[in-house]
């Protein structure tokens, strides 16, 4: 269905519940004194907690071109819309706890945390380069805002100056990908591109523009070499804002890396709404190449990291590699084995940010030595933690376990047992830097034996992270299903 | 009685992690009601393992055929990739649940006295049991290997946290070395699955049992040169368990480092597991490959068994000449195996059952000695034997089962080890006869420097052996006689298991 715009409105109401949101915030912020007043959190939990609903409870069906063709609405669609609002909505959780955050304006920064996740809806659903690139944007200013939100820290604003730097290269380089793909197609719907691509229009230039789109993909998902931003903003940026970079842009940045990628270099597969991979280009290759490298360099500099979050963040690296895997054959088992593994991820590294803000709280410190006895000051946190940590290595019975099998299956399948190898030194690799930190909560004796407090909340939302961590690595069926329901894309 | 028979492995696979999860509940600071919480579930696997041994049918095959295992349990767990819960036992398995049930429970009994953390140490302890027990019930080889990585967790902890002054580099290593083999072993699993049918259903499978039939392979998987890939790949994940020359390294100083009850667990089960899954998987699977590999796997068992007593003979620590005593027995384990003949491979089990016991007393024994003298320098002590007589005949006892005296079980495991091989491979096991005569060097050595000569004044008052570290101990005394005297009961346990077993490495091509 290629529908107008006001027919469209009805299957917008995720983004309209988002956008609601965003203005009563705006009007919040003006019209209360109390900066901290918790009134704008509770606000941003309903609004996302809506636009979950809505987007769970409008059926995608075959799926629908909105907006004249600017924005889908499929499963592919809502399944990101769910997964960055979850992450949203974690995150809110966390910054109500964060001490970084106190004293600052809180409806300014869920204003900006919202814009982000609006963004993330539509970068996740688009299917023309306008509003491809509009949406980027959308998900990058409000990240820039958030990086730089200590003001008068000197990290924080030095992340977000390194952040908005680097962020404009990737997209003035993607932009000029995409203007070479107008100028090759005359159109800017990526379905017309996929077909004009097909019909062998395209060459050498549809290449190399396609090279320059995957350069503002791959700074969205922090593939090297485009990763140079992210430790440092990760470093800087407050704990929970860094939680949610870890997850939900790099999310959406797979979505609209896999939507485009598919859709403009893959064939439908006989059952509907399946692809397969059908081009002359040597995308595999490249994309494992990439793949082998991001996980490569991710886990071997973080092994000489010694602030957990700089860990975490090359940490998050290494998995952006790991997820490429399930991308390089463009095939829908590949696509299926991404999303499991984003369902999993968004536990496990939320789950794990979620401590360190607990310990930076308390000690004002992140580095290695900060959480060292953990294990008897907060023995809760310590052990979820520990949990979170070897899902990230990939240990069963966690669910990190399951996401891997998934990515290192559609490698296996596929024939490519080189990068399996690769992935599998770097599992054994990764073991030795997160153990690091679980060495010091446990094996090493406290500086400060004092009991550390964890607020109600956050051990409440420890435990709710930390569940379907270890239960998903016990049984995954459903997840498995909702992946692989959900990777269906429409093209038109 | 049926639902015994149909859920006993999966019973005793749980108890532990019920009893886990329930001292994870019990308040602080009542660590006794921990420790005989703990005690209590790990004591009820030996009664089931008890039910075992007499249900038993010891005419069943096994090894590749569903319906010559007992104790059967097979459900669907991830339909969507042919996942399923299956569990089972065979004559491999059998001793093998038989001696973790034992050995699990007089570990739990030997940790009594641990005082630091006891709530953490006995959860993970279980959940250790768990894996184990796992490892030896599971047919289908995702439930295996989620097993198999089950317990790399709890160990960790274990030697981290109760372990001795290095402890933190021994439990990394260790953690280390076996996610290597363990990622080599999942990357494998991968590629079966993807290269074998499951004959019914038509889909991939994860059973076990159909990757032992080469009419469900892909013609990828027929090629002789990707079997030997697999088969080595596997091959050195459990290498590395076992530990095999040269994978070995980290078995000293993890053994060494851990508590005195983790190292029993650590020599008398983990060991077994790398040999078991050759045995298990690696030799039904590829049997042709296991033929043209016997040859360097004879090579390595005798290696194992030459150098490790070497090394044996070498050491000043009286707990790390036990650890590479350790493997110089698993290579015949090695050896054994590789010769293909029934003799052999019963030695091979029998050595791996019997090992498994007298290893166990090995280290609670040095571990009696360090609780009171807080050294192992077998240097450091002199004339024992009149102090601590009773003590002293415990370890007389399990250094002569060691170093293969007749009529304990450690004898009639390596006699029937050097029949087996005899006939397969002459000059190899030559070599491996020195390995006794240096294993009797070393052992007998240790025993006279420690607990013969003139007594050193330091320890004239050294309190003598106690009750429950005798109970630990006896049981394990009484078993490694009877087998070394009678061994026909066990034998018969494993016989028809292991005779299948060859034809079905002899058999095919």
């Amino acid at each position: 269905m290629f529908l107008g715009n006001l027919a469209s409105l009805p299957h917008f109401l995720p983004e309209i519940a988002v956008t609601v949101t965003i203005l009563l915030l705006v009007a919040l912020h003006v019209a209360t004194r109390n900066r901290e007043s918790s009134a704008a959190s509770i606000l941003s939990l309903v609004g996302v907690g809506a636009a979950i609903l809505l987007s769970g409870a409008s059926p995608a069906g075959t799926g629908r071109a909105l907006f004249e063709g600017m924005v889908a609405q499929d499963g592919f669609a809502v399944f990101f819309k769910v997964l960055t609002s979850l992450c949203a909505l974690v995150v809110i959780f966390m910054s109500m706890d964060s001490a970084e955050l106190a004293g600052r304006s809180r409806a300014e920064y869920h204003i900006f945390l919202l814009s982000t996740l609006l963004g993330m809806f539509l970068l996740a659903s688009s299917t023309d380069i306008v509003m491809l690139y509009l949406s980027l944007e959308m998900v990058s200013i409000p990240s820039y805002l958030l990086a730089g939100y200590l003001k008068g820290k000197e990290r924080s604003t030095e992340a977000a100056i390194k952040y908005v730097v680097y962020g404009a290269t990737a997209s003035g380089v993607m932009i000029y990908g995409f203007s070479i793909l107008f100028g090759l197609t005359g159109s800017t719907q990526i379905a017309e591109i996929g077909r004009a691509a097909a019909s062998g229009k395209a060459s050498l230039a549809l290449l190399l523009a396609a090279v320059m789109v995957a350069v503002g993909f791959g700074y969205k998902i922090a593939a090297v070499p485009f990763h140079m931003w992210c430790p440092d903003v990760y470093e800087g940026a407050p704990a929970p804002a860094t939680a949610f970079f870890s997850v939900a842009p790099k999310a959406a940045g797979f979505a609209v890396l896999i939507r485009f990628f598919f859709t403009v270099f893959a064939v439908p597969d006989s059952t509907p709404g399946l692809w397969r991979l059908a081009s002359a280009f040597d995308w595999p290759l490249m994309f494992s190449i990439l793949s082998a490298v991001t996980m490569t360099v991710g886990n071997f500099v973080a092994i000489k990291q010694n602030n957990v979050k700089r860990l975490l963040a090359y940490s998050s690296i290494a998995h952006a590699g790991y997820m490429m895997m399930g991308f390089v054959m463009l095939s829908s088992a590949g696509i299926q084995a991404v999303l499991f593994y984003l369902v999993v991820y968004l536990f496990m590294n939320l789950g794990a940010f979620y401590v360190v803000v607990l310990v930076s709280n308390a000690t004002r410190g992140e580095e290695i030595s900060d959480f060292s006895g953990l294990g008897s000051r907060a023995p809760l946190a310590a052990v979820c933690f520990a949990v979170f940590l070897f899902s990230l290595t990939g240990i069963p019975p966690f669910s990190g376990f399951i996401g891997k099998v998934y990515l290192f299956a559609e490698v296996i399948h596929r024939g490519v047992y080189w990068l399996a190898v690769v992935a599998a030194v770097n599992s054994v690799v990764s073991l030795f830097f997160y153990a690091r930190v679980v060495r010091a909560m446990f094996l090493e004796e406290p500086k400060d034996a004092a009991g550390l407090p964890v607020p109600a909340l956050t051990g409440a939302m420890l435990v709710v992270l930390a569940v379907p961590t270890v239960l998903l690595g016990v049984y995954w069926e459903p997840v498995a299903r909702i992946a692989s329901d959900s990777v269906r894309m429409i093209a038109f | 009685m049926d639902f015994i028979n149909s859920h006993v492995l999966s019973l005793m696979t749980f108890l532990p992690l019920l009893g886990a999860a329930v001292i994870l509940c019990v308040p602080k600071g009542k660590d006794d009601l921990v420790r005989w919480i703990a005690a209590v579930a790990s004591f009820l696997p030996v009664p089931l393992a008890g039910h075992l041994w007499f249900a038993y049918d010891r005419t069943l095959s096994g090894v590749n055929v569903a319906t010559q295992f007992m104790f059967v349990e097979h459900y669907s767990w991830i339909p969507s990739i042919n996942v399923d819960y299956f569990m089972g036992a065979d004559g491999i398995s059998m001793p093998m649940l038989l001696l973790t049930a034992l050995l699990s429970f007089l570990a739990v009994i030997g940790s009594f006295g641990i005082t630091k953390k006891v709530k953490g140490y006995m959860a993970l302890f279980l959940l250790l049991e768990t894996g184990m027990m796992g490892v030896f019930a599971a047919l289908d080889f995702f439930l295996f290997y989620v097993f198999w990585e089950l317990m790399l967790l709890p160990m960790y902890f274990l030697i981290g946290i109760w372990g001795g002054p290095r402890k933190e580099y021994a439990a990394i290593k260790f953690f280390l070395y076996t996610l290597v083999g363990s990622v080599l072993m999942l990357l494998v699993m991968l590629a079966l699955y993807f290269n074998t049918t499951d004959p019914v259903t038509g889909g991939h499978t994860f059973n076990m049992l159909h990757y032992m039939s080469q009419s469900t392979h892909s013609a990828w998987l027929k090629n002789f040169d990707i079997r030997i890939l697999l088969f080595l790949g596997l091959f050195i994940g459990f290498a590395i368990k076992v530990p095999t020359f040269p994978f070995h390294t980290w078995l000293p100083d993890a053994h060494v480092e851990a508590p005195t009850a983790i190292s029993v667990i650590l020599a008398g089960v983990l060991l077994k597991m790398g040999t078991y899954g050759m045995l298990r998987i690696s030799f039904p699977m590829f049997p042709d490959v296991t033929r043209w590999f016997a040859i360097p796997m004879a090579v390595i068992g005798v290696i194992n068994i030459v150098y490790g007593a070497l090394c044996a003979m070498a050491q000043s620590d009286l707990k790390k000449m036990v650890a590479y005593s350790s493997v110089s027995h698993m290579g015949f384990v090695m050896l054994g195996m590789a010769a293909l003949t029934p003799a052999g491979m019963s030695g091979a089990v029998m050595q791996m059952f019997s090992h498994g016991l007298i290893t166990a007393m090995l280290f609670f024994l040095v571990g009696v000695v360090y609780d009171r003298a807080h050294h192992r320098q077998i240097d450091g002590f002199g004339g024992l034997g009149a102090v601590v007589p009773v003590y002293t005949f415990f370890i007389s006892f399990a250094f002569f089962a060691s170093l293969g005296l007749p009529g304990m079980s450690g004898f009639v495991a390596e006699a029937m080890v050097f029949i087996g091989s005899f006939q397969t491979f002459r000059t190899i096991v030559m070599v491996a006869a020195l390995g006794i005569v240096f294993g009797a060097a070393y052992h007998l050595w240790a025993l006279q420097r420690v607990f013969l000569g003139p007594l050193n004044p330091k320890y004239a008052t050294m309190e003598e052996i106690n009750a429950r570290e005798i109970f630990c101990l006896a049981p394990l005394a009484v078993l490694v006689m009877a087998v070394g005297v009678y061994p026909m009961p066990v034998l018969n346990l494993m016989n028809a298991s292991l005779l299948h077993l060859i034809d079905v490495v002899k058999a095919v091509i």
